[in-house]
């Protein structure tokens, strides 16, 4: 049974151990490849579209993280390396989209609706203070009406 | 909220009407995209329309007879031309090929890259369909084709007269594009 359990466990380790790709194009430098695989997950595989280019395992992803690794071997920084595949592939290429004239609306999206929606609420609550609904008293024709709809207090 | 006026009333009442009018409209105009070409909802826009080409130089394909080309020959060609990326394992690039023998029949200087391919299979591929290719280059470390910010084949340029990329349509260019592309190769 232990055995089995064992079985079972290395088995939904073994993830954990998967590498996308072929690893022939590591960095030997561990602090050089730690850099381009920061930098290769800020960039979109342009091919599978929502991942990037280090978890995919399409051709193109392959050649940026080679032309990646170039880049930092030859000494460029991480913003030099994301800038070099920005200019060519454009904003959809950075995972990160930057923050710029025709990306605000992106942006403040979630503060806009947030925004809205507090004031819809303000709203409502000032309009039902206005018009007293909630703690309004009734009027004396009205308690006479409920008097007798509930009819004589039982005994 | 009894103290709702009639008029109120009926805006709410017309409201969900109105924004689902405003959605099938939208919908409508992305169907009609779809089918000549003008919207495609995985294209990724290029960040090269309205710049200049990038730098680069092709070697020739292999035995195909075709000159190769360079960046330099995409400037003052004093009319607009195509650019097209293919490769012979590229299915979606026989759906194309009729196309671009059009365009070429008509005197469109269509300028292939041939993308990550063995040169022989490229020359039956040309054998084969055809040649549309007034110059052929290839690209088999497809080093040109990330400076061109292309991201699979097919994926056709135009360049125009001033030398600057002027449209880029990523996949097929199908018989449903072909006046839009005419309008822009004339």
């Amino acid at each position: 049974m232990t055995r089995i359990l064992l079985l079972l466990a290395l088995l939904l380790a073994a993830p954990a151990l998967a590498q996308v790709g072929d690893t022939t194009y590591r960095l030997e430098d561990p602090a050089l490849e730690s850099r381009a695989r920061a930098v290769g997950r800020e960039l979109r595989c342009l091919v599978c579209q929502n991942q990037s280019i280090e978890d995919s395992d399409a051709s193109l992803a392959r050649d940026l993280r080679i032309l990646v690794r170039e880049q930092i071997a030859a000494g460029a920084t991480d913003e030099e390396t994301l800038r070099f595949v920005h200019q060519r592939y454009g904003d959809f290429v950075l995972l990160r989209p930057p923050v710029g004239v025709h990306t605000i609306l992106l942006w403040a999206t979630p503060f806009l609706f947030l925004g809205g929606g507090l004031a819809a609420i303000l709203l409502m609550r000032r309009r039902r203070a206005a018009t007293g609904i909630g703690d309004a008293e009734l009027s004396a024709e009205e308690k006479a009406r409920l008097a007798r709809l509930e009819g004589p207090p039982p005994p | 909220m009894s103290a709702m006026s009639p008029s109120r009333r009926r805006v709410l009442v017309y409201a969900p009407l109105a924004v689902a009018g405003a959605a099938g409209l939208g919908f409508w105009a992305m169907l009609r995209g779809l089918q000549d070409g003008s919207f495609n909802p995985r294209g990724v826009p290029s960040a090269l329309i309205g710049r200049a080409p990038p730098d680069f130089a092709l070697p020739e394909v292999e035995g195909a007879g075709l000159p190769a080309f360079a960046a330099s020959d995409l400037r003052g060609t004093g009319r607009p031309v195509l650019v097209n990326f293919w490769a012979s394992w590229c299915v979606p690039c026989i759906i194309e090929h009729p196309q671009l023998m059009a365009l070429h029949r008509e005197g469109v200087p269509v300028l292939g890259v041939n993308y990550k391919d063995r040169p022989a299979d490229a020359r039956t591929f040309l054998g084969r369909h055809g040649n549309p290719f007034a110059r052929l280059g290839a690209d088999q470390p497809g080093r040109v084709a990330i400076e061109w910010g292309v991201y699979g084949v097919p994926e056709s340029y135009v360049i125009g007269r001033d030398g600057l990329v002027k449209w880029r349509w990523a996949g097929p260019i199908t018989a449903e594009m072909m006046p839009e592309l005419r309008r822009l190769l004339a």
